[in-house]
């Protein structure tokens, strides 16, 4: 069969789509973001009228997967890892309702935060939820675990946790594809209450939930994407999860003769680490993210057993894993040190030229001038390079919301004047609800939402806001007078400044919308 | 054999990634062995951008070349191209753009990275934009570039214009010999 070439993301939401999906619900979030645009624009997809519009946060997706498994069809929910934080709530509750039709739930972590503010594993969220997880190695894998991911979900009654790391998101291979399964009918079920999480329903779920652990741990031990590497070499036990079985790969020569247990399903599976760990004198444990296949080890079994990985140092705690850490883990050599030449300078990321947002920071900047004790609090997307030179305009970026409710923390605190930087489409994710607060006490602070009609930073996603966010302002109780709408353009400076002026200076809750699109979306739509 | 690894260069916005397509479908096309690691997200906003792209004709492990195995640094700007260094092999290529994209304040003198990158025994400096204007048209500047980048990757040039002649098909005949004149003309000027 005829080879595609696609990014791990494409080859998910391929897999998914081949496997039986009816619907994939998602915020866009690098490394994740690709897999919804790929359902977006597939034909195969949209014949069979897979549900793949935009959500506004990750939780109003995940919600919604899990109504649409209520009514038994097979449904995705897409995000990078922070944003399994803004869904934990109904992905902990789901793994205590368990599903109907199949849920697979892709977290995209994103180790040396290429585009984040932290390395948290995904993989601990599913321990804590006690649900399986499936971890691809490879495009083909990835392709694959999709598409028998929703058997799996079904069969053993919970949703999936799909890890998948920035590397292989992002990285193109080929991959075959198989025949397409048909969808699910509606169907709902068979116990009427299971979805109903009250407390007497709830310790009854969560009772089996306990006691399908012992079926979880079974289907690792009998699934394709465990495997065991017999070797003669018993002096050093090789256990490699996800991606970084291509590293161990990569360094073949080091190998030895080492067994080797390539990891792609948890719960870990116990016949085959019993006997890694019963042959061989110490594991070496090749894990990207968090060392939690290693931590668990270091107790399994009770057994004084030398473990190396990143917690004894042999592999690096920070950072992604290469080829060059794990040559270094194996040979038992310092990994090479990477030494640019001094003449290289720095290069980073910064604002478009002409982008509204530096018309936005230009004016709020001049203002402040004006202001010694003022704290900009700033929020996720493109904006947030107005930390950097020449702006250096904003003094804090949390997660996704978080501009309103800290301004209005400072300003509770006596911080004035208290600004909010945030952008549209980080406003309707997760900003409304912050600035009800606002609202209720009126606190005195002033929201900027940067208006670009648009979710830029990943690439120009629809926007869930967009020509509303006035009526949203208004709607939750701003007082309209101060619902202040601009367009950002040199040619407009003294207004803007004038209008930033007068609502700093109102004792109050104003917002200011600076509105133009974005250049990027725009010279899209002109191509 | 084929077994070439490639790192593709440049400031983002500059579009290494269509230098990318050309390879691997020319790789897909002639049953290679690929894999290519790209860069999305925050560091497109002008940033250093890179790409990693192997093929071969038996299976790759990793999606990341490593340390002094990089056969090709391909790049579209010189002070980029000095950036992976550290990943050439001893005896790897590296061909770049000879024209610097300054868009932080400290860029160094031009005549400093492009004697830099001369100091490199096997290094390919071309002047991509004048030779793509000559041919007709600045857009097929990456093209020029990869015609400069032809003896060192591992694969025979007519892959590489048979992946030519299909990527452009849908744009016209005009726009295909178009971009096989950049091919040529890159290759020619080297």
């Amino acid at each position: 069969m005829q080879k595609l070439l696609l990014l791990a993301d494409e080859a998910i939401a391929l897999g998914a789509i081949d496997g039986g999906l009816s619907g994939v619900y998602a915020y866009p979030g690098t490394p994740s973001t690709e897999i919804t645009e790929f359902i977006q624009l597939n034909s195969d997809a949209k014949a069979r009228g897979i549900h793949s519009r935009w959500s506004a946060n990750e939780k109003t997706a995940m919600e919604s997967a899990i109504g649409m498994s209520f009514a038994g069809k097979r449904a995705m929910v897409c995000m990078k890892h922070v944003g399994l934080n803004v869904a934990a709530d109904p992905f902990m509750n789901s793994a205590i309702t368990g599903v109907n039709g199949g849920v697979l739930v892709l977290s995209a972590d994103d180790p040396s935060m290429h585009s984040s503010q932290n390395e948290q594993d995904s993989r601990n969220y599913a321990k804590f939820a006690l649900i399986p997880i499936l971890e691809p190695s490879n495009q083909q894998e990835a392709y694959d675990m999709a598409y028998y991911g929703f058997e799996m979900s079904e069969k053993l009654g919970r949703p999936i946790l799909l890890r998948i790391t920035t590397r292989l998101a992002h990285s193109r291979s080929g991959v075959v594809r198989k025949e397409m399964k048909p969808q699910n009918t509606t169907s709902f079920p068979s116990d009427p209450k299971k979805f109903v999480l009250l407390p007497a329903i709830a310790r009854r779920n969560y009772a089996e939930l306990l006691s399908s652990q012992a079926s979880f741990v079974e289907s690792s031990e009998n699934s394709p994407f465990n495997t065991y590497y017999d070797g003669d070499n018993k002096k050093r036990g090789i256990i490699a999860c996800g991606v970084t079985y291509n590293y161990l790969m990569e360094n073949k020569e080091l190998i030895n003769g080492s067994p080797i247990l390539k990891i792609g399903q948890y719960p870990l599976p116990k016949k085959q680490i019993e006997k890694i760990m019963n042959e061989c004198e110490s594991i070496l444990v090749i894990e990207e993210g968090y060392p939690i296949v290693e931590e668990m080890l270091k107790g399994f079994l009770g057994k004084n057993l030398t473990i190396n990985g990143k917690l004894d140092g042999t592999l690096p705690r920070q950072g992604e894993l290469n080829p060059d850490s794990v040559k270094a883990a194996l040979s038992g050599k310092k990994a090479e040190p990477v030494v640019i030449p001094e003449i290289v300078r720095m290069r980073p990321p910064a604002l478009c030229q002409g982008c509204g947002h530096r018309d936005m920071y230009e004016a709020l900047n001049a203002v402040i001038k004006q202001y010694p004790d003022a704290k900009v609090f700033g929020d996720i997307g493109c904006y947030t390079l107005g930390a950097l030179p020449p702006y250096g305009a904003i003094n804090s970026c949390l997660d996704m919301g978080a501009s309103i409710t800290m301004a209005k923390g400072a300003a509770d605190a006596g911080v004035f004047p208290a600004v909010a930087v945030i952008g549209d489409s980080t406003f309707t994710h997760s900003g409304i609800t912050g600035l009800l607060d606002a609202v209720n006490e009126n606190t005195n602070i002033t929201v900027v939402i940067s208006d670009n009609l648009t979710t830029a930073m990943t690439g120009g996603q629809d926007s869930a806001g967009t020509g509303k966010l006035e009526d949203i302002c208004a709607g939750i109780g701003v007082k309209k007078e101060h619902i202040r709408v601009l367009v950002p353009l040199k040619k407009n400076y003294d207004e803007m400044i004038s209008v930033i002026k007068e609502e700093i200076d109102y004792k109050g809750v104003s917002v200011i919308i600076p509105r133009r699109e974005c250049l990027q979306t725009l010279k899209r739509k002109k191509k | 054999m084929i077994k070439t690894d490639i790192i593709l260069s440049g400031v983002g916005g500059q579009g290494i990634l269509s230098i990318a397509t050309v390879i691997g479908e020319a790789a897909l096309k002639n049953n290679l062995y690929m894999k290519q690691s790209e860069v999305h997200g925050m560091s497109q906003r002008g940033g250093d951008v890179q790409s990693n792209l192997r093929i071969s004709d038996t299976p790759i492990s990793s999606d990341l070349i490593p340390l002094k195995k990089c056969d090709l640094i391909l790049s579209l700007e010189p002070m980029e191209a000095l950036r992976y260094l550290p990943y050439l092999s001893d005896n790897g290529w590296i061909v770049t753009s000879s024209t610097p994209f300054k868009n932080i304040p400290n860029y160094p003198e031009d005549g400093d990275v492009l004697n830099e990158v001369k100091k490199i025994k096997n290094s390919v400096l071309i002047d991509v934009e004048a030779i793509a204007r000559e041919v007709g048209n600045t857009r097929c500047s990456n093209i020029v570039l990869l015609g400069a980048a032809l003896p060192y990757l591992g694969i025979p040039a007519s892959y590489i214009e048979d992946a030519i002649k299909s990527i452009f098909a849908r744009k016209g005949q005009e726009v295909v010999e178009l971009n096989l004149k950049a091919l040529a003309a890159g290759a020619k000027n080297k």
